[in-house]
């Protein structure tokens, strides 16, 4: 079964069938990365543009290994380097974009919904980068590939997820995706950062950090969005990393063979503490390396389209 | 004859069978003899079977040389989805499985293996994926069927059966390990699928 649309929008309303194609695809390129040769010839007729309206390191550059290790054709577009500063429109820009023959366009945009809008006037595939405070959805398959790689399964893993709720893509991604996958959600943050009535999206708030904690597998921790935060939202970031930070003691905590995650980038010592960043338990690498597997799948997967698969000795 | 068996009313329901379980039997036991006449030994060989049903041949060719030699011959998988060239044509595309050479590629004589070889197109992107893992010494190619109606100027080393076929016929290959049975039959494609259900 491929997948339903032509564009990865978001994790919302995706089916568990096609997280699950999409996870076992990525089993087969996490393979192509051991190889002398990170290389196979898939894509070699797609031209990719990669999009970047806000600041990336990981993401940008994950995308950018998963096009070239799959030979397709990228070229990267930044503001600060653009017409955009000559205060061009997205719909302009993209449409310019398109009138180049492109076939895919990977997009982070601080607004949420850009990725949709996109997809109103062009033929190609879309793929959402992160939208403002909506979805990353390549972040949240990631995450799952390194759960599923290290429990073997989603199902009925507790996950709790720390931090600023209200402004994050990484969380409502990840809510969608690991609910769909059977996994138990539970948030916690100061009150003030988790968003109102999130409870109709299936998960248990809790404002109390060691409360939430007991009897969990997964800890994903999240990043404090200095540069979202408009306004003060608590009093300070020594008494959030008090109330909120993963430390080594809040680890007892936990059910054994648990697990630290973190999209990064890491303020250290503020939502995770250094020793917990880096022990034994973290896989916030491990996230890293299987994000490249985890966008080649999209990839390859978006190009796949519909049709009858032949045959050929 | 075929073309009569099949125009004619009492059908046979799942076309007709070319190789039975002991034809099989039979052509892979001379393939394994002729792999070990031709390199001489069992050193330095490697099977490699092309998913699916080529991975499961390549296993059984190792275990037949295995007893006539003595000596174990790794065998790997290849999945060549990824090197595949109507990728852009749209075609829906199975889950992919992983390529496994758990060995070194680099000085090897190479046997590759697969069931019916028939335009040459699945030939060239194994052989494409492999030199991408290292240089062998040299890569044979053994196969169950040769049913013609070649696209690329390829050719096996090792042939099972070589068959006449028209591009109307589909050559249907059926393995214990994942058909329950061993047989290879030629039907003509629009009863393909029913052979498929059976």
């Amino acid at each position: 079964m491929p997948l339903r649309s032509k564009h990865l929008l978001g994790l919302e309303g995706m089916s568990k069938e096609e997280i699950t194609l999409i996870l076992d695809t990525a089993e087969t390129f996490r393979e192509v990365l051991e190889r002398p040769i990170k290389k196979v010839p898939t894509l070699r007729a797609v031209t990719v543009v990669n999009l970047f309206y806000e600041a990336s390191t990981r993401t940008r550059i994950s995308f950018e290994l998963a096009e070239k290790r799959l030979s397709a054709d990228s070229v990267n577009f930044s503001t600060d380097a653009s017409s955009v500063k000559k205060g061009e429109t997205l719909k302009d820009t993209v449409r310019n974009l398109a009138a180049m023959k492109i076939d895919m366009v990977v997009i982070r945009h601080r607004s949420a919904g850009a990725p949709h809008f996109l997809t109103r006037f062009l033929d190609a595939s879309v793929i959402n980068a992160g939208d403002g405070a909506h979805e990353h959805p390549t972040q949240a398959l990631l995450d799952m590939y390194t759960l599923r790689k290290k429990y073997g399964k989603l199902k009925d893993l507790r996950v709790v997820i720390v931090g600023d709720i209200s402004h994050s893509r990484v969380a409502r991604s990840n809510i969608w995706g690991l609910k769909t996958m059977g996994a138990e959600v539970a948030i916690c943050g100061p009150t003030t950062l988790l968003p109102w009535e999130v409870e109709k999206m299936g998960v248990e708030a809790s404002y109390n950090l060691d409360e939430a904690l007991n009897g969990t597998d997964v800890v994903m921790a999240l990043r404090i969005q200095q540069e979202r935060l408009q306004s003060n939202y608590f009093p300070s970031l020594r008494e959030y990393s008090q109330l909120f930070g993963i430390t080594k003691e809040r680890l007892k905590l936990l059910n054994k063979n648990f697990t630290i995650m973190h999209p990064g980038p890491i303020n250290r010592g503020v939502e995770i503490s250094d020793e917990v960043a880096d022990g034994p338990y973290s896989v916030i690498l491990d996230q890293v390396t299987n994000g490249v597997a985890v966008r080649m799948a999209v990839l390859y997967l978006l190009r796949g389209g519909e049709g009858k698969f032949e045959e050929s000795g | 004859m075929r073309e009569a068996i099949f125009l004619g009313a009492g059908m046979p329901k799942s076309g007709s069978v070319i190789l039975d379980q002991k034809a099989i039997g039979r052509a892979l036991a001379r393939i394994a003899h002729e792999i070990l006449e031709r390199n001489g030994s069992a050193k330095n060989l490697a099977l490699v079977g092309i998913r699916s049903r080529g991975a499961y041949l390549a296993e059984r060719l190792s275990k037949l040389i295995e007893e006539i030699e003595k000596s174990k011959v790794p065998v790997g998988y290849l999945d060549i989805t990824l090197y595949r060239d109507d990728i852009q044509t749209k075609l829906e595309q199975p889950v992919i499985q992983k390529t496994e050479l758990m060995f070194d590629v680099v000085d090897k004589v190479m046997v590759l293996v697969d069931d019916v070889l028939f335009t040459g197109r699945t030939i060239r992107a194994a052989l494409d994926e492999i030199i991408d893992f290292g240089r062998p010494k040299a890569i044979q190619l053994a196969v169950l069927i040769d049913r013609g109606n070649r696209e690329l100027p390829i050719r096996a080393d090792y042939v099972g059966k070589n068959l006449t076929t028209t591009l109307r016929e589909e050559v249907v290959v059926k393995l214990v390990e994942v058909d329950g049975e061993d047989s290879v039959a030629v039907v003509t494609k629009n009863k393909v699928r029913h052979a498929l259900k059976k």
